[in-house]
């Protein structure tokens, strides 16, 4: 038998019971939707992250004080004052796969503007800081050597800020806002770069000469930690030895000691990012899959019991001059357009899903057509493997024994 | 008359139900010949229908031999078999066997969806000229609910027409219908044989047996008796004479 006939009688054949065939489809269709849509959500998410890690630079390398333990006391990290501006200029001086280096000392307090106030972040850093956090200057200018070198409270600050500070739009260059009592005269403004990957503002923020900081606000003479940049993606790896290298000549660490700091580079962040939403992804297509297999076993029901309800038509066609062969062709056949165009429709209601999750809730949803051709070749897979077991029974019926069947 | 068709010798056929054998068939030597039209006869249980199950290749005989039309059937694979049946039966059923919400048409094609050598348009003009010899050829497009029974049998005499068979085998073929359409079913098949079709027809009634050639009488798996029919009836004759039906009442 040729197989556009075999197609023709299967296709007349589910054409006989279309509602049966639509329900058996809807288990497929339901499967296959949410996987594409759960796929999506996890890659989604996952791409999300990345790109938004990405933004703040690939390249980007933090050094903070580790969780040693001097005298067995175990401090927390901020309590911790072994950073130094040494191990900045060490840095400096010593890592040539380093491009950019500077301190960071940090506070969060209240910044105020005649009525208006928010709570916020300061950051106090060196002039190189923007470069590394890739952040740019929209209006303004950015601090000088001099301003670090004479404390000067000058300071740039993101949109969150300027929204709550000056609502009426009046240009925030030149005005004085206080941090803490303290008053910066603002001297940049920073482009506006949103949220980050994981909902942070990433304009909400104020930043400072950390000389500044350091004296007027936290009355510290160490530093928290250290953001640095490697010339390149590719020397991520080069950058971390030396940097690790030179803080331990300045910390005196011995060889069999621990260190007292731990280097972290963003595209490590990214990777772990990567990798959680990578097992999220994972289980939410293990959950959509469920449904996928239980889509898969009504198939099989639905044809196994059809082969029942159908035995004496199978009977006729074998006394016509059906074969086995056909038979099981006809029966698969019929499995497989029932899976397959469920699929198909499934991945049509998936895709929909997908970008109407994107759109209502707002969820990055990123499509991976590799999901969607996946999608198909399990359809099909599954239309094979849950119809050869009904089709094989109905295949195998003695013809006088299927007429006669009741 | 013509070569011999049908030569089956020593045929014997058992049941097993659990411990139980039932012997349906206990030893049937027959021939039959081109263009006979045969009467299979005897009482309930007598192994008429198993017979013309295994002269049809749907069963197979426990004992004995069968060749049909030169094909020892004896030693034939199961694909072999269904092409036999393709291309050289034709079965008529009691309870017309047609397929549910398929058009009469299609129903007709059926046989020939599995023959490869038809194409589709010789499909359907074979299934047309089929169902024209029937007298149905207004009736193509119409489901089998839609139709009467005697017009569902005429469905299904058309589907064993369409490939051509060289026997059509009928098993109380008009066993669901009143005498009148069962005569004009009868006429249809007088007139099929009188083609040359050869038409083995399974009935206990009398009355339906008349309108053949030959009957064979079965008793307890055993042929007792082999008779030309004495008197054959003329089936379109007696229909015209049949009282015509008061539609007023
Ligand atoms: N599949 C089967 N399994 C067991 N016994 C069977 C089977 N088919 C037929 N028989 C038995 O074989 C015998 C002959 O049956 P068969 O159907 O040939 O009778 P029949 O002459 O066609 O009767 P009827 O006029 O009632 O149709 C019966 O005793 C029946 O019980
Ligand atoms: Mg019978």
């Amino acid at each position: 038998m040729n197989y556009i006939n075999a197609i023709r009688i299967a296709v007349n054949a589910l054409k006989r019971n279309k509602f049966r065939a639509f329900l058996t489809m809807l288990g497929i269709i339901i499967g296959i939707a949410s996987v594409i849509a759960m796929l999506a959500i996890g890659q989604g998410s996952k791409k999300s992250i990345q790109d938004e890690m990405s933004e703040m630079g690939t390249n980007m390398i933090f050094i903070m004080p580790g969780d040693g333990r001097p005298g067995g006391i175990r401090f927390s990290r901020s309590e911790m004052q072994s950073m130094k501006l040494e191990d900045v200029e060490a840095i400096r001086k010593s890592c040539d796969a380093v491009s950019a280096v500077s301190p960071v000392v940090n506070a969060s307090g209240q910044v105020v503007k005649g009525n208006n106030n928010w709570p916020t972040s300061v950051y106090g850093v060196n002039n190189e800081y923007l470069g590394i956090r890739k952040y740019k200057i929209a209006s303004g200018r950015n601090f000088s050597d001099r301003e670090i070198k004479t404390y000067a409270k000058v300071c740039l600050i993101g949109q969150t800020i300027i929204d709550n500070l000056f609502p009426d739009g009046e240009s925030p260059i030149g005005a004085v806002i206080r941090f803490d009592g303290i008053p910066f005269k603002v001297i940049g403004v920073l482009q506006e770069k949103g949220e980050n990957g994981m909902g942070q503002d990433q304009d909400d923020l104020m930043i400072a000469p950390y000389t500044a900081i350091q004296k007027r606000v936290l009355a510290i003479t160490h530093i928290q930690s250290i953001f640095a940049s490697a010339a390149s993606e590719e020397l991520n790896d080069k950058a971390i030895e030396q940097i690790s290298e030179a803080i331990r000549t300045t910390h005196k660490i011995r060889t069999e000691e621990e260190d007292d700091f731990s280097v972290r580079s963003q595209s490590e962040i990214v990777q772990t990012f990567s990798s959680i939403s990578d097992i999220m992804t994972v289980l939410l297509g293990a959950i959509a899959s469920i449904s996928l297999l239980v889509g898969g076993i009504g198939i099989m029901n639905i044809m196994y019991v059809s082969v029942t309800e159908r035995t004496r038509e199978i009977g006729l066609r074998l006394s016509v001059g059906g074969r086995e062969k056909d038979i099981l062709t006809q029966f698969l056949i019929e499995s497989v357009l029932l899976s397959v165009f469920g699929g198909l429709i499934g991945i049509v209601f998936g895709v929909l899903a997908s970008r109407g999750v994107g759109s209502l809730l707002g969820w990055p949803v990123a499509i991976s057509t590799t999901a969607i051709g996946l999608a198909f070749l399990v359809c099909s897979a599954i239309g094979i493997f849950f119809g050869w077991y009904p089709a094989r029974k109905a295949a195998g019926l003695n013809p006088i024994d299927a007429l006669r069947y009741e | 008359m013509g070569n011999t068709l049908i030569q089956v010798k020593g045929l014997k056929k058992d049941f097993h139900i659990g411990e139980i054998t039932v012997h349906a068939l206990r030893g049937i030597d027959l021939a039959i010949e081109e263009g006979e039209f045969i009467a299979i006869m005897g009482a309930s249980g007598s192994g008429k229908s198993t017979m013309l199950n295994i002269l049809g290749c749907l069963d197979k005989p426990s004992e004995g031999s069968y060749l049909l039309d030169g094909v020892n059937i004896g030693e034939q694979n199961k694909d072999e078999l269904a092409r036999l049946r393709n291309n050289k039966l034709g079965f008529v059923f009691q309870s017309y066997n047609l397929l549910p919400r398929t058009t009469a048409l299609e129903n007709v094609e059926l046989p020939l969806f599995y023959n490869p050598k038809v194409s589709t348009k010789e499909r359907r003009e074979r299934a047309r000229a089929a169902l024209d010899a029937v007298g149905l050829a207004d009736r193509m497009h119409h489901m089998p609910n839609q139709l009467s029974g005697g017009q569902q049998q005429r469905v299904a005499i058309a589907r064993s027409l369409v490939n051509d068979p060289r026997v059509i085998l009928a098993d109380e073929a008009t066993g669901n219908l009143d005498t009148r359409t069962s005569y004009e079913i009868m006429a249809l098949l007088q007139d099929l044989n009188d083609q040359g079709k050869t038409i083995i027809f399974v009935t206990h009634e009398a009355d339906i047996a008349r309108f053949m050639k030959r009957s064979v009488i079965f008793k307890d798996g055993h042929i007792i008796r082999k008779d030309a029919v004495k008197n054959r009836a003329n089936a379109l004759e007696l229909l015209e004479a049949l009282p015509v039906e008061n539609d007023e009442i």
